[in-house]
Parts: structure tokens; C-alpha cells; sequence
């Protein structure tokens, strides 16, 4: 019979696989940006996995807004993508440090 | 059968995970990253969340995904030159993973559910109703100042990523209302009388 801790290993790998593309890919931003949507996937897994052991629904609730950010957060990341590469004609983000910060 | 489908989803979902990561091509990354979107919809699916699972489908593999190949073939990237360096980072990505997985697996060693909390569920899962039909119920009765602020959060992500992605060339002609409503015969043309035999 499937449990709760296979659901929580499957999303911790997920999430450890998200880590490990970050680190991975330093310079490439749309693999970045879908590690954190795999890192956010795991997330729901979690939720989902939750809500439906405990038998509580509002697990399922909040796994719907952070779909909601996930999904603004992508759109915004893409978009300050692509005004990043038309300005710059890369999108290696080693290069973004135009400000010293 | 359950064991079955759940260890089928389960391992197409992480093999989607890591390939999305490792893979060199940013394009078969998207299609890897929708192949574990798909599988955690299955996931979903097993756990009786049915509208999580569609909505997962919808809003990632519909729109999130596809946005990703829209930017990735966007952008006229060597995407081998920013994969070089990815054997000098290997290094580091596996130790920084390996400690997060061993803290996880320390968490979960550790892990058991906090006494009477059977009895205190927010809202427990009715057993009569459909999921969504439960979801819709809570979502716009409790929870529905949240679902407004959702709904706010997208709206100013539309116009934040309009706003950020709009550009006005200068070197393109475009049409001009205001300017061609304002022309007139009297101004936009001058009637030349030419005599016959002569030039202007």
C-alpha cells in the first residue's frame, strides 16, 4: 500500500533535483527558471499529499495559489528575460553585475 | 494496481525532473519539465485531488510550458557555450543536493503527526461531494478574499510583464489615427494648373 512517505520522498527528490539544476546551471536563466518550477511542483506534492492523508481540503486550497505565484513569478521572469537579452544579446547572468551590488 | 501506477508516475516525474536539469537542449528541457508536470498530475490524480491535477495541466503544461518554449525559441542563444561550465558547478551541485537530502531524510526519520490533530482540521473532506464541487464550496465562502488577492497577483503579473516586454521602434511606420483624422483635402493636396506644352 502506497503512504504518505512515498509521496514526501518523491516530492523531496523533486526538490533536491530543482536545487541541484540551480547550482547546475549558473549561467543559464530558463533552466533556472524551470528549476524553481520544479522546486515549486515538489512543494504542491507535499501539500497535496498532505491535505489528502489528513484528510483536510485546505491543503488543496493552498496549493492552488502557489500554482497562481508560480505562474505570475514565470511570466515575470520570462519577461525580464527577454528585456535582459534584448539589451544586453545574452542571458548569461554571470554578466549582471551592473551594479556591484 | 495503485502500487503500479503510482510507482509509473512517481519515476516518470523524477526522471522528467532531473533530465529537464541535465539536459542540454533548452527545448528538450521544456518537454521533459512537461513530462514531470504530467506525471504529478497523475500523482494528484492518485491522491483524489481531481481539480489540482486538471488545473496543474491546464495552467503549467498549457500555459507555463508553453511560454518556456516561446521565450526559448525566442532568444537566439548558443545554449552549448552556457552548458560548458556545467562539468566545472557538477561539483558543488552534488554536494549542496546531497546535504539537502540528507537533511530531508533526517526530517522524515524524525517526522510523526501531532497529537489530536484528526480532530482539528480546518476543513475536513466531505464525503458526498466531488472534489471541486468541495473546493469550489470553501474557495468562495472562506477562503475568497485570498482567491480575489490570486486573481489581483495575475493581474499585475499580465500588466508587469506587458509593460516590461512592450517597445516602440522608432524605425517602423505606423499607422497614426489622430494624424489621419486630422488631414483635410485643403492641406494634404495642392492643385497644380499646367499649361499645356510647359513644364511646372
Amino acid at each position: 500500500m502506497i503512504g504518505l512517505e512515498h509521496y514526501l520522498t518523491v516530492a523531496a527528490t523533486l526538490f533536491v533535483i530543482g536545487i541541484f539544476g540551480l547550482f547546475l546551471n549558473r549561467k543559464n536563466v530558463i533552466i533556472l527558471l524551470m528549476s524553481i518550477e520544479l522546486m515549486l511542483l515538489a512543494v504542491n506534492i507535499n501539500l497535496v499529499a498532505f491535505s489528502s492523508f489528513l484528510g483536510d481540503l485546505v491543503g488543496q486550497v493552498f496549493t492552488l495559489f502557489v500554482l497562481t505565484v508560480a505562474a505570475a513569478e514565470a511570466a515575470i521572469g520570462l519577461a525580464i528575460l527577454v528585456c535582459f537579452f534584448r539589451n544586453r544579446g545574452t542571458i548569461a547572468v554571470e554578466d549582471i553585475n551592473v551594479m556591484k551590488g | 494496481m495503485m502500487v503500479f501506477t503510482f510507482y509509473l508516475f512517481a519515476i516518470s516525474a523524477i526522471t522528467g525532473g532531473l533530465f529537464t536539469v541535465i539536459s542540454r537542449q533548452p527545448v528538450h528541457s521544456v518537454l521533459w519539465l512537461i513530462l514531470a508536470f504530467i506525471s504529478s498530475a497523475g500523482l494528484f490524480v492518485l491522491l483524489g485531488a481531481e481539480f489540482v491535477a486538471m488545473l496543474l495541466v491546464i495552467v503549467y503544461v498549457g500555459a507555463v510550458a508553453v511560454l518556456f518554449l516561446f521565450v526559448v525559441m525566442m532568444l537566439d542563444v548558443d545554449f552549448a557555450e552556457l552548458k560548458a561550465e556545467m562539468a566545472r558547478y557538477m561539483p558543488l551541485a552534488m554536494l549542496i543536493g546531497l546535504v539537502i537530502l540528507m537533511q530531508f531524510v533526517m526530517a522524515f526519520g524524525a517526522w510523526e503527526s501531532a497529537h489530536g490533530v484528526a480532530e482539528n482540521l480546518a476543513q475536513p473532506i466531505p464525503t458526498d461531494r466531488h472534489n471541486t464541487e468541495a473546493l469550489g464550496l470553501i474557495i468562495y465562502d472562506q477562503y475568497f478574499l485570498l482567491f480575489q488577492l490570486a486573481g489581483l497577483i495575475l493581474l499585475v503579473a499580465m500588466i508587469g510583464a506587458i509593460v516590461l516586454t512592450l517597445r516602440h521602434r522608432s524605425d517602423v511606420k505606423r499607422q497614426d489615427v489622430i494624424a489621419q483624422m486630422m488631414r483635410d483635402p485643403a492641406t494634404a493636396m495642392e492643385l497644380k494648373d499646367i499649361k499645356p506644352g510647359q513644364g511646372l
